[in-house]
Order: C-alpha cells, then structure tokens, then sequence
C-alpha cells in the first residue's frame, strides 16, 4: 500500500474517481435532461408526454416493468439503445474527417469545461472538483466552450449542404457574438471577488453570501447593496448570452427545423446525431454549472455544513462531515437541474428570434450593457470599500 | 397588391420586452400546474380509458355479419356487398341450400364470407347495399393481428362480431 500513500498516485486515483462520478452524473442528468425537455414541454403544451417506459425488467425475468412514480423514466434507456443500434450513414458527399470529427468535438470540448467546476465542498478531505486550485477558472471554461463552435461549423461545412452549411453559419457567427458579452458580463464578478479560482469564488460566496443573493449569510452591508445592482444586471445578460451559447430557444437560429430541417447536424444519423444531442445538453448542464457557481453559491446552503463539517447550524454537527460532503454535491446538482428547468420552461414559452433581432440584442444591447456594467461596479468597489 | 401592415402601438414595458417574456413564463407555468394537479382533462390514457362510452350512433366501426332474433342468419349470399365494396375487401363463396328443406325458398346461403380488415375502409357500403340487412358496422375499432391472415375476418368471426339483431331495420334509422 506504499503506492497509495505517495501523493502522485492518490491524485491520481483520486482524480480518476472524481471524473468517472462527474462524467456519470453528467451523461445520467442528460439523458434524464431530455425526458424532462420532453415531460415539460408536454405539459405546457397540455399533453402528457412519454409516460410509458418502464425499467425493463421483464428482461430479468420480473412480472412486470418498474416504472416508478411519474411512468416514462425508462425512456432514456430507450432513447439511447435506439440511437446506439441505428444504422450509422455517412452520406457520399461529405468530407469524411471532419464529418465524424465534429460530433467529438462538439461534445468532448463541453466536458472537458466541467473539470475545473466544484461540485461539491470536500469528501473526506478531497476537494470535490477534478481540477482543483485552476485559478483561471471561467476564462478555461470560456475558452473550451469557444472550442465548441468548431464542431457545429466543421458538421455545418463538412456535411457539404446547403441546410448544414447554414445552420454552421449561423451558429458560429451567433456564437462569436455573444461570447462577447459572456466574457464580459462576468468581470463585475471579478472585480469584487478578485479571484478566478472558481473554488475560491464560491468560498467567498459561503463567508459573504451568493452573489446573487446577498443575505445568505445572514446580514447586509451598504456595500453589498449596492454591488448587488450590477451583480442582477451580469446575471440576466450572462444567463441570456448562456442561452444563445448553448443553441437553446429563443436562439435556436442554427436549428431553426423550419429553415435549415435540422440545421447543422441535418446530415447526420445514428449515434453521431446523438453526440450532437448530447453535446448541447452538456453545454447546458456545464453552464448551469458555471451560472450556479458564479451567482448562486455553488454548493453552499445556508444552515447546512461543508464537507469537513464546518459552518452550518450546530445541531446537524452530530452527523459526520462525510454525510455533509454528499449533501453538499447533491445541493450543487439540484441547483443545476433548477437551472435546467427554466432553461426548458423558458424554451417553450418564446419563439425563436429573427436573425437581425438576435445580432441586435447581442450587439446594440448586451455588449453595452455588459461594458457599461464593468465601469459602474468599478465605481461602486472604489468608493464602497468591504 | 403590395399593402402596408400596421404595426400594433407597444407600451415601454412591451418594448422592454423582459417583463413581456415574464408574462409568457407565467401562461406556461399556468398550463403546466394545471395540467400536474389534474385540472385540464384533456388527454385521454387510450388502452386504460376508452372513448367506446362516448361513439355516437352513426359510429363506423368493423362490418360484421348478423343473424336475427330466432338464430337464422340473414345472409342470403346475393353478393351485392362484394360488388359495391369500393376496396374489394369482402369476398363470399355462396352455397345453396338444397330443395325440398325448410328455407329452400332462400335458395342461397355463404358458404364462406372473408371481409379482409387490412382493406376495409370502414365505408359502409356494404350495408348500406344490403337488402337483408345481414351485414352492419359495428363500433368495434380495434381491429388488430399479427400477421395478415389474422386480419382477415372469417365468416365464424363476422357473426362473433355481429351478434344477434332484433326486429328490422336499422338502415333506416334517421341518425345513420
């Protein structure tokens, strides 16, 4: 056991577990993402949506299904070993690297950015993210979800039609200009916390209350009053920039079914059609991550002790810090699929933008927005010292 | 002609277009509550509830054969369904029933009489063709099978169907 004791290789067991969990939590919250995408949008629309699908297993030799309390939880499975056994066709006239290059990357990019999130407190002394201590954070993540657009343009231009090629268009000049006002609605933040460290952002957020929510710490200062104006005003323009990120209505543009049939991924089939599908819900699931971090705390709930027990009201000491350490990461992702929701709720209740509507809200509006933000909470730091 | 659409006056607030997108968010969280607490009924769960309650009379569902009230079945094998049957779906082997027996003066009877369900289109036709009132729609909608053979209806399966039908006539029956 002298192996485990030296720290190279307990970082990497350590590392090694923590991403086999994150990646498993991540592809179980997508799949269940899409059901919840199906199951809400039905009801909004008074329907009811996939009920049906059970746990098979009859295949086990059960009488009968497991299909617990909403009906329909089977339907992931469903899904996938559907998308899994379709024949996977790759069309005569595409440009065969990048063809099946550009599902990868659409997907592999937005994983990669959840390994610098913290997902949790500490379990057991191991701070609960895969990299810990990146003290450039947001810009990581910022710059691996840019590498995103690749996939889109590279299947919107390999895929060699004129549908594809449009949604491509679309998506990366969309893409490019809300990135904009992504990096910059965000530098409010950094000028008041003074750190990139996302694990460190959400350590202040446990001393001085969320960002977004100042007195969850349990007390107000004039300067967190005032800070907390521009704070709301990068949250709505990173939230909405976040929406025109990840593709989702009312900035669905590179998809629009009624234009471009399926938009970049038309071409596709089978189970690189499913890295697509994939790949944006993980790009909403990791910004929901960084939105969550950012604004609302990370893993932190008043009341409730960080994973070395620490904090929280006295009475929930008696429990061991471990138990805390998983009520800590279960916290994070209930906010994340809080997000989520809006995220779906907002889907189904606007239309889609006309192409000049969606480059004038990011370019007359929010970019100004966000730049004039930065001055105003510079101000509001200088003569409102904590 | 090339015209000019008039564009609707907007509030401020309409123009802010946020608090227009809050509006929005609150009509679907509306219909999505209602719908969770029960309280819009509009989808029904098909193979636990059934509409059968709710078919009108003049419903069409399978043609089945029928016999009257005595057990005698009304089919005298005049073909005239098989002929007006727009899809061909109905085929019948007429048989006859030998002189000097009770019925001789019905001359025929089927000996076999298939109406194939994968063809029928539920038109009505047949019934409305035949002058012994034999055959009739009934509600039965469900036609299903496993191979294409199954969904031919025999002559035993018609009469399954169908049943019995008492008295006359429900040709004339005003709501048909």
């Amino acid at each position: 056991m002298d192996i485990l004791n030296s720290i190279d290789w307990y970082l990497i067991f350590t590392s090694l577990a923590k991403t086999v969990v994150v990646l498993g939590i991540i592809l179980t919250m997508v799949s269940y993402t899409v059901y919840a995408e199906r199951r809400v949008s039905a009801l909004i629309q008074d329907r009811l949506g996939p009920n049906r699908v059970g746990f098979p297993i009859t295949l086990i030799g059960a009488a009968k299904d497991f299909s617990p309390f909403l009906g329909g939880l089977g339907q992931p499975i469903a899904d996938a070993v559907k998308l899994l056994l379709k024949e996977d066709f790759t069309p005569a006239h595409v440009n065969k690297f990048y063809y099946w290059i550009a599902p990868a990357l659409g997907i592999g990019a937005v994983i990669v950015t959840l390994a610098v999130i913290p997902f949790g407190s500490t379990f057991l002394g191991d701070p609960m993210c895969i990299a810990p201590n990146v003290n450039i954070g947001p810009l990581f993540i910022f710059a691996f979800s840019s590498l995103g657009v690749y996939g889109i343009v590279l299947a919107g231009w390999s895929a060699n039609s004129k549908y594809s090629f449009l949604g491509g268009i679309r998506s990366s000049s969309q893409m490019i200009s809300y990135e904009l006002s992504l990096g910059l609605s965000v530098i409010p933040l950094f000028l008041i916390l003074g750190t990139l460290d996302l694990s460190k952002i959400v350590d202040y957020q446990v001393t001085n209350g969320w960002l977004l929510i100042p007195f969850t710490n349990g007390h107000m200062t004039w300067s967190k009053f005032f800070l907390w104006f521009p704070i709301f005003i990068s949250f709505i323009v990173f939230t909405i920039s976040m929406f025109a990120e990840t593709n989702r209505l009312p900035f669905d543009l590179p998809e629009a079914e009624q234009e471009l049939v399926g938009g970049y991924h038309t071409e596709y089939s089978s189970m690189k059609f499913a890295l697509f599908f994939l790949g944006e819900y993980a790009a909403m699931i990791a910004g929901s991550s960084l939105i969550v971090t950012l604004f609302l705390g990370g893993w932190h709930l008043p009341f409730i002790p960080d994973g070395a027990g620490v904090g929280g009201l006295d009475a929930l000491h008696v429990f061991p810090a471990w138990i805390w350490g998983l009520v800590n990461i279960a916290v994070f992702f209930g906010k994340v699929a809080a997000l989520l929701l809006f995220f779906i709720w907002v889907r189904w209740t606007l239309p889609r933008f006309r192409y000049d509507q969606l480059m004038r809200l990011g370019w007359i509006f929010f970019f100004e927005i966000a730049l004039v933000n930065v001055f105003i909470t510079a101000l509001i730091v200088a003569f409102f010292p904590k | 002609m090339a015209y000019t659409v008039t564009r609707p006056k907007l509030t401020f607030w309409e123009k802010m277009y946020l608090p227009q997108v809050l509006g929005g968010l609150a009509i679907t969280l509306r219909h999505f509550k209602n719908m969770i607490t029960g309280k819009t009924k509009v989808v029904m769960q098909y193979p636990e509830e059934k509409w059968d309650a709710s078919l009108p009379p003049y419903y069409r569902g399978a043609p089945a054969l029928v016999k009257d009230e005595k057990g005698r079945e009304r089919c005298v094998s005049c073909q005239l369904c098989e002929f007006i049957c727009p899809p061909r779906a109905i085929r019948i082997l007429p048989g006859e029933i030998p002189a000097g027996t009770k019925w001789a003066k019905v001359e025929k009877f089927p000996l076999a009489f298939d109406i194939d369900m994968t063809r029928c289109i539920y038109c009505g036709m047949c019934e409305e063709v035949c002058p012994e009132q034999a055959i009739f729609l009934r509600k039965d909608y469900a036609i299903t099978g496993f191979s294409r053979d199954q969904m031919v209806h025999d002559k035993a399966k018609l009469y399954e169907i169908g049943g019995t039908l008492e008295g006359l006539v429900f040709k004339w029956n005003p709501l048909k």
